[in-house]
């Protein structure tokens, strides 16, 4: 009988069951022992998040006591204030949407264009180039640092603009394959339908198929949205000129002012930097969820 | 183009007729001509940002050059320093010790998790929590490293003062040099744990639920079940996770940068960083490649050392 009730109450729709245990309550010991596993995971996970939320909150002559304030009392706002006199925020969020904002659209292009004739238009000594794109998967993005640096300000004269930080990001080997493994599950019928209809091959891709692979799509723009938001090292090799630098650099920079401050603005300026991700995931995150859990699949 | 009614018709026209879709030949030539320009973006991309780059490396690392003189070809010398250089042999051995800890932690919690939301599966529960521990993923490297140096604060912090509360003298986190290399792995473990959750969330879902049925009612229980039966059906899934995490920690900067800058000492100075100080403060690009290419061929080794042995391991349906 309770086999019966587990097993029904956790499905949705059921309207037979007569006794409802909720989905959520725990039924054995080892369902007790998860549960509590899972909240102590849960609350260091929020703890400091919450404490860097109610710190930036804090006036500046409290902002390093012990104990933690973890309900806001005074809401002083003046740390957000003080964060624009001590560090360019507003041109270092602008440089960062602008970096971000290009790198997402040009590996949208990019990564759906080469995924699609990797999948679907063949042209003789395609599949050695698939292999090619695969094989710089393996190389680390660290190893390459010091002659794209070179590449970039003797070949293109670009260090220490927004272009250097865009320019190299384009190319995505991660994001072509990936793609290319969305339009590969798109039955080829469609395209005999449309060519039925007239259509060309670029009309083909881009009415036909192109539509069909926004899930992909969705997880490339947030991985690539987080990655390139979250860039540091990049950058700090990059650029120079305080007024360019994104604004992961920018609270490097705040953290070290502030060494003998109020860690509440570092704290503040943090909790702004941090907005625009939470809203791309919140807005992406069945997408990206569910794709990165197909990912592991592939293992 | 809004009044057509099917697709494409009254675009035939402006193909020239060696690529008119009417014959198979025709077709055959769209489709290369197409494929050809759409592989040129990322082509020349990967060619001028991540080939070119990485031959360059390779070259570099044989050659002695300091931006004020042209490079100079030097053989073996910048290796043969380079593996007597104790400060070298140091970042490598803390990038090791870290990268263990980081992985070792990483992959024990996230499959524990995993495991234990799977008992909660269609829950409005399983999803607040997914959602909670995913969220230290969108923050940056430098935003965690930055809180957690706070929270980790030997006088202030707010961990030293909780473990005061249950009667723990204060733990020097990141000023002894002893404990910073497990402070910071734990920093990492906190920002990377969700992203290692949901890849082994994806293996927990699709695991054979009639196996492990089956096991059950042939009496495996508990722990044996877990260990005989579950954990070789996730296998697969523990391979790729870390193969993933391992290449990711063996390229650790952002959080030792921001939270000890390589110290106390030398104590947790990553191998990245060595390159980082040797090229961008010592300007010396040509040592710096070689340390980045033993580093890369590290690296290789390692994923390549990790698929041999998964042949006694991992298990395959």
């Amino acid at each position: 009988m309770t086999v019966i009730n587990r097993l029904s109450s956790r499905r949705r729709g059921d309207e037979d069951v007569v006794e409802r245990i909720p989905d959520w309550m725990p039924r054995s010991a080892a369902d007790w022992l998860a549960m509590v596993f899972m909240l102590i995971i849960g609350i260091l996970t929020i703890m400091p998040i919450v404490w860097v939320v109610t710190t930036s909150l804090r006036t500046p002559a409290e902002s390093f006591t012990v104990p933690p304030e973890w309900i806001p009392r005074d809401l002083y706002f003046g740390n957000y204030l003080q964060v624009f006199d001590e560090i360019p925020f507003v041109y270092q969020m602008g440089n960062s949407f602008f970096v971000t904002l290009s790198t997402v659209v040009g590996q949208l292009t990019t990564a759906t264009l080469a995924g699609y004739t990797f999948a679907r238009l063949y042209f003789p000594g395609r599949d050695v180039l698939f292999w090619v794109v695969l094989a710089t998967l393996m190389i680390p993005y660290q190893a390459t640092l010091i002659p794209l640096f070179i590449i970039i300000s003797r070949v293109f004269g670009l260090a220490d603009t927004l272009w250097s930080l865009i320019l190299p990001a384009l190319p995505t080997a991660f994001g072509t394959f990936l793609l290319r493994q969305y339009f590969l599950q798109i039955p080829g019928e469609y395209e005999e339908a449309a060519m039925m209809d007239g259509a060309n091959q670029f009309q083909i891709f881009r009415r036909v198929y192109l539509p069909m692979v926004a899930p992909g799509m969705a997880i490339l723009a947030v991985l690539a949205f987080n990655g390139k938001w979250n860039d540091f090292l990049t950058p700090l090799i990059f650029m120079n000129t305080t007024s360019r630098f994104p604004i992961t650099l920018g609270i490097n920079d705040l953290q070290r002012y502030m060494m003998t401050g109020s860690i509440s603005v570092v704290l503040a300026a943090i909790v702004m930097a941090t907005l625009p991700v939470v809203l791309v995931y919140v807005f992406g995150q069945r997408y990206l969820i569910e794709g990165l859990m197909v990912g592991g699949l592939k293992g | 183009m809004a009044s057509e009614t099917t697709l494409g018709s009254g675009r035939r026209n402006w193909l020239p007729a060696w690529l008119a879709g009417d014959t198979v030949q025709g077709i055959r030539r769209q489709r290369m001509v197409l494929g050809v320009l759409f592989l040129l973006p990322t082509l020349i991309g990967l060619i001028v940002f991540v080939l070119a780059p990485i031959v360059v490396a390779v070259a570099l690392g044989f050659m002695k050059w300091n931006v004020f003189r042209p490079p100079e070809f030097i053989g073996l010398k910048n290796f043969a320093r380079l593996f007597q250089h104790e400060l070298v042999g140091n970042s490598f051995s803390n990038t090791f010790v870290m990268m263990a800890m980081t992985v070792g932690m990483l992959e024990v919690f996230a499959i524990s998790l995993a495991l234990s939301v799977h008992r909660f599966a269609r829950s409005r529960l399983a999803y607040i929590f997914r959602t909670v521990w995913f969220l230290p993923v969108l923050l940056s490297g430098v935003s965690v490293a930055v809180t957690l140096s706070y929270l980790f604060h030997t006088d202030f912090g707010v961990v030293n003062y909780y473990l005061g509360v249950l009667g723990i003298d204060k733990v020097p986190w990141l000023v002894s040099s002893d404990i910073v290399r497990f402070s910071v792995s734990l920093a990492t473990v906190w920002r990377n744990l969700g992203f290692t959750f949901i890849i082994y969330l994806g293996g927990v879902s699709a695991l054979p639920q009639e196996i492990l049925e089956a096991a059950t009612v042939d009496g495996a229980r508990g722990l044996k079940r877990l260990w005989l039966i579950t954990l070789p059906l996730l296998s697969p899934t523990i391979l790729f996770a870390t193969v993933i995490d391992v290449i990711r920690l063996l390229q650790f900067f952002d959080e030792p940068y921001v939270m000890t800058r390589g110290g106390p000492g030398d104590s947790s100075r990553t191998t990245v960083m060595m390159v980082y100080d040797t090229a961008f403060a010592n300007l010396e690009f040509g040592y710096a490649s070689s340390i980045s290419v033993i580093l890369f061929l590290i690296i290789l080794a390692v994923t390549g050392f990790q698929f041999l042995l998964s042949k006694r391991w991992v298990f395959y349906q």
